[in-house]
C-alpha cells in the first residue's frame, strides 16, 4: 500500500508540473524549456529555507512562489521577444544557467552533495508526516492546480492566450497587450512549478541539482505532448501514464541498466508516433 | 483630375438628409498627413494626405500594389510609419500601437480571413470583446456578459448553425463573414472592411451587403477596400484611388470612376 501511495505522491507533484506547464505550452503556445529551473528554485527555497534559516514548510514554499514570480517575471520579458524555437532555446538557456548555479554555488546549496533532512509541512499543529496525509495535501494543490487551469482555459484571458498561440499579428491587431499575456502566463506558470518543487522537496527530503537539469524539464514536456496540449485533463493523463510506464517496467525483471535505456527508447517512440499520429495528444485541444 | 472634399459637398450625392447633415459637418474619422511607408526602398505609401470622412462609406481603391493594404495597415498601428502622422477623431500621432487604438473603436477584417482555426465560431467572435486589463480578464468568463450580442452577430451573419465549428472547418465565404462578425463584435465607429465580398455566394453577398446598409445606417464610418467597381459605386458616397502609393483621385463614385487617370490606372482601359 505504501508503495501506491508513493506512487500517488510522485504523480501528484508530476501533475502540478504538468498542468502549470501545459498552460504555457498549451494555451499560449510558448515552448517553454525552462520548467525545471522554476521546479528547482521552489525546491531549493524549501530546502534552504528549512534546514539552514527555520523556516516552516509554507513559509519558505512561499519564499520560493516569490523568487520565481521575480525570476520568470524578469526572464518572460525577456522571452516575451522571442517566438517559436527561439523561445524554446532560450529558455532551456535558463535551465542551464540554473543547473549550473545550484551545482556550483556550493556555500548556499551544497552543491553536488545535495541538501538533506527536509521537512515536512504542518498546518495548525498537524504534520503530514505519514504518506497518505501528504499525499491527500499534495492531491489538494493538483485540484486547485486543475481549477486555476479550467478557469483560465474557459476566460477571456485565456481565449486571448489562444489567440496569441495560433497569431500574434491577428490578436496584436484585436488590441491585445500580447507582451503582458505571454510574460504573466510564463509567471504564473513558474509560481505553480515552483510549489511542485517545495512537495518534492519535503517529500524526498534530500535534494541534489540532477533532479533539475534540462532533460528533466524536456521530460515534463513529453508529459504534456502525450497527454494533450491545451488540455487540463490531459495533462494530467500524460503525468500519470508517464510516471507509470518506469513502474510497469520495473515488474518486467530487467537488469536497471537495460530498463532504464528501454525507458529512454520508450519517451523517444511516444513522441515520435504522437507527433504523427496524434499531434494534439491523447486529449489535447490543439494540434501544434 | 483629384477631387477634394470641399468640391465634393456641393455635389449631390443622393445622401438622405440625415446623413448629409453630418457629411456637411466635414469631419474627418480618419485622416493622413504626408504618411509614407517603405520596404526595401520601394515607396508602398508615398507622402499620402487624404481623409475618411466621418460617418460616410468610403471605398478605396487601387490597382494591385497601390499601397490599400500597407495604408491599412498603417493606420491600424501594425506597420510604423517612416514619415508623417495620422488623425484618428481629432487625434493626432505618428505611431500608435493597436492595443492604444481600442478607444478609438477602429475594427478591421484582412483580405485574407484571419481567425484563430483552432477555436470555435463562438470563441472566435468573442475575441472581439474581451477585456483588455488582464487582471479582469483572467477572471471575465465573458460569454454570459457577452451572449445577447454575440446572438445578433450570429444572426447578421447566418452562422448561428455554425456556432460550434471550428474556424479551420468553415468554407472560404463562412470565414469571410465570421471575420466581419468579429469587427461587428467590437461595437467599432469605424469599420475598415478588405474585399469582404471575395468569394462569397449570392447569398453571402446579400448578407455583408445588409451589414454595410444597417452600419451606414448607424452613421458608422466604412471604410471598404474592394475590386468590384459595381459594389463600390453601389455602396460608397465617397470614393479614394490611390497608385503607387499617392492619391490618383478622389470624390463621389459616379464621377471619380468616371475619371479618365483612374480608367487608365485602375480599369486599363
Amino acid at each position: 500500500m505504501e508503495y501506491f501511495i508513493n506512487i500517488g505522491i510522485l504523480f501528484c507533484i508530476y501533475a502540478m508540473l504538468a498542468l502549470s506547464l501545459n498552460m504555457v505550452v498549451g494555451l499560449s503556445g510558448l515552448v517553454s524549456l525552462a520548467h525545471a529551473a522554476f521546479y528547482g528554485i521552489g525546491a531549493y527555497a524549501v530546502a534552504i529555507l528549512m534546514t539552514a534559516q527555520g523556516f516552516n514548510f509554507w513559509g519558505a514554499m512561499c519564499v520560493g512562489m516569490l523568487l520565481n514570480g521575480i525570476t520568470a517575471f524578469i526572464v518572460g520579458k525577456i522571452l516575451s521577444k522571442f517566438k517559436g524555437d527561439y523561445y524554446a532555446i532560450v529558455s532551456a538557456g535558463l535551465s542551464v544557467i540554473v543547473f549550473s548555479v545550484l551545482l556550483n554555488f556550493k556555500s548556499l546549496t551544497k552543491g553536488p552533495l545535495g541538501i538533506y533532512g527536509i521537512g515536512k509541512p504542518a498546518i495548525a499543529g498537524f504534520h503530514f508526516y505519514s504518506s497518505a496525509s501528504f499525499l491527500a495535501l499534495a492531491f489538494l494543490f493538483v485540484v486547485l492546480f486543475y481549477a486555476l487551469f479550467v478557469l483560465i482555459d474557459k476566460s477571456s484571458f485565456g481565449r486571448a492566450l489562444k489567440s496569441l498561440r495560433e497569431d500574434e499579428v491577428l490578436t496584436v491587431s484585436l488590441g491585445y497587450k500580447t507582451t503582458k499575456y505571454k510574460s504573466l502566463i510564463f509567471t504564473l506558470s513558474a509560481i505553480m512549478a515552483g510549489v511542485a518543487g517545495s512537495f518534492f522537496a519535503s517529500y524526498i527530503a534530500f535534494i541534489d541539482p540532477t533532479s533539475f537539469q534540462l532533460a528533466e524539464g524536456i521530460f515534463f514536456f513529453t508529459m504534456i505532448t502525450v497527454g494533450g496540449l491545451s488540455s487540463a485533463f490531459g495533462s494530467v493523463v500524460g503525468a500519470a501514464l508517464l510516471l507509470t510506464l518506469p513502474e510497469a517496467l520495473r515488474f518486467l525483471g530487467l537488469p536497471y541498466e537495460t530498463a532504464a535505456q528501454l525507458q529512454q527508447l520508450i519517451y523517444g517512440a511516444l513522441l515520435v508516433l504522437m507527433m504523427a499520429f496524434r499531434p494534439q495528444g491523447l486529449f489535447g485541444k490543439f494540434r501544434v | 483630375m483629384t477631387f477634394n472634399l470641399k468640391d465634393f459637398k456641393s455635389i449631390d450625392s443622393g445622401l438622405s438628409k440625415e446623413r448629409m447633415d453630418v457629411f456637411q459637418e466635414g469631419l474627418d474619422a480618419v485622416s493622413t498627413l504626408h504618411l509614407s511607408k517603405a520596404f526595401q526602398g520601394i515607396k508602398a505609401v508615398n507622402d499620402l494626405s487624404i481623409s475618411f470622412p466621418l460617418g460616410l462609406v468610403t471605398g478605396l481603391i487601387g490597382p494591385n500594389g497601390s499601397g490599400k493594404s500597407t495604408l491599412i495597415n498603417l493606420l491600424t498601428g501594425l506597420l510604423k510609419p517612416d514619415a508623417g502622422s495620422i488623425v484618428i477623431s481629432g487625434h493626432a500621432f505618428s505611431y500608435i500601437k493597436p492595443y492604444k487604438l481600442r478607444k478609438f473603436k477602429m475594427a478591421r477584417t484582412f483580405q485574407d480571413a484571419r481567425l484563430v482555426e483552432q477555436l470555435s465560431v463562438e470563441d472566435n467572435l468573442l475575441l472581439g470583446v474581451a477585456q483588455n486589463k488582464i487582471e479582469k480578464s483572467l477572471f471575465e468568463l465573458s460569454t454570459k456578459a457577452y451572449r445577447k450580442k454575440l446572438e445578433g452577430v450570429l444572426i447578421k451573419t447566418g452562422l448561428k448553425e455554425h456556432r460550434f465549428k471550428k474556424a479551420e472547418e468553415l468554407s472560404y465565404g463562412l470565414r469571410k463573414l465570421l471575420e466581419i462578425g468579429r469587427a461587428l463584435m467590437q461595437d467599432a465607429d469605424i469599420y475598415i472592411f478588405d474585399e469582404p465580398f471575395t468569394g462569397l455566394s449570392p447569398k453571402m453577398v446579400d448578407e455583408v451587403l445588409s451589414i454595410i446598409e444597417i452600419l451606414r445606417l448607424q452613421a458608422k464610418t466604412v471604410i471598404l477596400i474592394e475590386h468590384n467597381m459595381g459594389m463600390i459605386e453601389k455602396l460608397s458616397d465617397y470614393v479614394i484611388v490611390l497608385d503607387h502609393g499617392t492619391l490618383l483621385a478622389s470624390g463621389a463614385p459616379k464621377d471619380v470612376l468616371k475619371d479618365k487617370l483612374v480608367k487608365e490606372a485602375y480599369l486599363g482601359v
